[in-house]
């Protein structure tokens, strides 16, 4: 740790070990903590009026807790963000993994690149963009329908914004490249010649990615399905724009929550979806037997 | 047991460029058969091109007499070692070498008992738990070549596997590779830039330049009677001499050079009027006090390097010619110093005559 701090000042120098100290301790600070704090407090103390904050009803309160464990409704829909975000986060890995291999063990030279702009362009548009797009793909009047009605398929256009499917759809689009590129980073780094080995001993493709392939892009695919697996569930945009009216998602909850100036009760809910990320993170680096240092390289 | 290999008429294009081409050669059943050339000449293709993880263009190879076009790297009786060993990291030594094994669906026990075995024969006891990580260099070619064994291949394909190794490990596994080469009677065909690794571990030797096979022979046969100007540059090391036929005389030619008239060997019966090259390996240069002798070259001693066993005198004629001859400290030489003239020669017998070949790969 001493010799950490004596080769920082020796290459950065005093100033320049001061400026990284501040600025990144200021981040930390009032964008991460203090906001976070601010937050977890709300959330146990009760809605009061304007007048009667810091007065004697002001108290500590796990009220808003409660009430989410009592709300039989939103905890179904809890569970089904949950729920939800898995299959997003599988779907995402079912494309990516392929896609990543490719990318780095199989594409070579001019193609790699083309095919990296063809995935990276489309994020160049406002991620509420790209979701619009979505839902002009799946209205009534849409795309989508407008061919399959054409190629005489249906006669009459399908709802496809019923239910959660166009969330998910939405979502797993929408989050694909967080989960080609860490599982793609893991993935070039990883020998041909053990592809080109493992293949020389007898083993089916099937083997090769399970027994060396997998194994060795543990951590890309742990870092892939974390991200992922956060964004569907803290996502607001995609059920607003893709979800149907009558079928809510969590996000949206805790939205109607600050909306409605209910900010202890959204403060709860946003600690317990948070809670959540957490706990998926973790059981993640289980399962993947990948530690936190990995995790976030 | 080992199989043998027929190359026959191989050619494999990239594009426009032929990385091999027209080639064509019969590796015996257990036998030890070296590729050598100079890094890009096309070896480790033609290795490729028998495990299995392409198919030649052009031309057929088989295996044990079965043609072995469309059977894939992974149904060929071959087993490769990689040159960077391409060992499975996140594996033990024993997963390692029991890998051909799993995926081939033999029982655990019998897995077991095969790999003690593989560990056994390449001296590794004890670090079958260990992770390949933790090995040293030595030990991580010990496990490559018992990984590569434990499938019985009936050859065994090696990519320059040695070329990590520092100089003194290098020697110890050249023994060890061609120990066990005799033990289990594998056929090994060995790809190497390292002539002198080629010539002390194998039975036969293919030399390479630019996709062709310039010269397959015994080790002492590619020294001696270098088929080419290519071979006889690339292996060992050689005093060159530019010159035209002047004359045939039988199995020998006279070259006229800048420094002379030269007699020697004709191997690849050069005519009259054609530019050649004489080669003259440096243990064949001696000194003479015979004014009469044949191929007398009149030098100055410019540098003498002692070595021990040897000492390498650097000559240079009249002529600026420079010249390089090996003197065996047996007593037999005469004492020179640099700056003293001498009379070298050479017998016709050790010196060939090749036609001037592309030898800018050397």
């Amino acid at each position: 740790m001493f010799d950490f701090w004596k080769n920082a000042l020796r290459d950065l120098g005093k100033i320049g070990v001061a400026y990284i100290i501040i600025t990144v301790g200021a981040w930390m600070v009032f964008m991460i903590l203090i906001p976070q704090l601010i937050m977890f407090d709300y959330s146990f103390r009760p809605m009061l009026a304007l007048r009667d904050i810091g007065g004697p009803k002001d108290v500590w309160t796990l009220k808003n807790y409660i009430v989410f464990f009592t709300n039989k409704l939103h905890m179904a829909i809890f569970f089904k963000t949950i729920w939800s975000s898995i299959i997003v986060t599988s779907a995402a890995l079912a494309i990516c993994y392929p896609i990543a291999f490719y990318l780095a063990k199989v594409a070579r030279g001019g193609k790699v690149g083309l095919l990296m702009l063809g995935l990276i362009i489309p994020y160049w548009i406002n991620e509420l963009l790209r979701l619009f797009a979505w839902q002009i793909i799946l209205a009534d009047s849409g795309i989508l329908n407008n061919l399959l009605m054409v190629l005489g398929f249906i006669s009459d256009p399908i709802n496809f914004r019923a239910g959660d499917g166009a969330v998910i759809l939405g979502m797993t689009y929408a989050y694909i490249l967080f989960m080609v590129f860490p599982i793609y980073n893991v993935m070039e780094s990883l020998d041909r010649n053990q592809l080109d080995a493992a293949r020389d001993l007898g083993a089916s493709w099937l083997r090769i990615h399970r027994k060396i392939v997998i194994p060795y892009a543990k951590p890309g695919i742990a870092v892939g399905c974390t991200m992922t697996f956060m964004l569907a569930a803290g996502t607001v945009a995609a059920p607003q724009l893709l979800g149907s009216p009558s079928s809510f998602w969590f996000t949206q909850v805790i939205n109607t929550n600050f909306e409605t100036a209910n900010w202890n009760q959204g403060a709860a809910y946003a600690t317990l979806l948070m809670l959540l990320c957490m706990i998926f993170m973790f059981i993640m680096l289980k399962l993947f037997k990948v530690g936190l240092k990995e995790l976030t390289q | 047991m080992g199989q043998d290999v027929e190359i026959a008429d191989v050619s494999m294009r990239f594009g426009d460029f032929y990385a091999v081409r027209d080639i064509n050669v019969h590796i015996e059943a257990g036998e030890f058969f070296s590729f050598l050339g100079p890094s890009g000449c096309g070896k480790t293709t033609l290795l490729r091109l028998v495990s299995g993880f392409m198919d030649p263009t052009k031309g057929q190879i088989k295996i044990g007499a079965k043609d072995m076009r469309g059977i894939g790297s992974n149904n060929r009786p071959t087993a490769m070692i990689f040159q960077n060993l391409a060992l499975f990291p996140l594996m033990t030594v024993t997963q390692n070498i029991g890998f051909g094994l799993e995926v081939r669906g033999v029982p655990k026990t019998e897995r077991i008992n095969k790999v003690e075995e593989l560990i056994e024969l390449v001296d590794l006891h004890g670090a079958g738990k260990r992770r390949v990580s933790e090995l040293s260099g030595g030990q991580m070619q010990r496990v490559a070549i018992a990984r590569a064994l434990a499938v019985n291949p009936a050859v065994l394909l090696l990519d320059e596997p040695l070329s990590a190794l520092d100089l003194k490990l290098r020697h110890h596994m050249r023994a060890e590779l061609r120990n066990i080469q005799r033990r289990t009677g594998v056929t090994f065909i060995y790809i190497t830039h390292d002539q002198t690794e080629a010539l002390t571990m194998s039975d036969r030797v293919g030399v390479m330049s630019i996709g062709k096979l310039e010269q397959v022979a015994e080790p002492d046969v590619i020294y001696n009677t270098p088929a080419t100007a290519f071979v006889a540059s690339f292996v060992g090391e050689s005093n060159r001499l530019q010159g035209t036929v002047s004359s045939l005389d039988g199995e020998y030619v006279v070259l006229k050079t800048a420094t002379g008239l030269f007699s020697c060997k004709n191997p690849q019966q050069l005519s009259q009027g054609e530019d050649a090259t004489i080669f003259i390996r440096p243990e064949t240069v001696f000194m003479t006090t015979e004014p009469n002798a044949p191929n007398l070259l009149t030098c100055g001693i410019q540098d003498l390097s002692f070595e021990g066993a040897y000492a390498v005198a650097t000559l240079k004629t009249e002529q600026e010619q420079l010249l390089t001859m090996r003197l065996n400290n047996d007593g037999t030489a005469p004492r020179i110093k640099t700056g003293e003239n001498v009379t070298v020669t050479f017998n016709r017998e050790n010196a060939f005559v090749l036609k001037n070949g592309d030898t800018s790969s050397v």
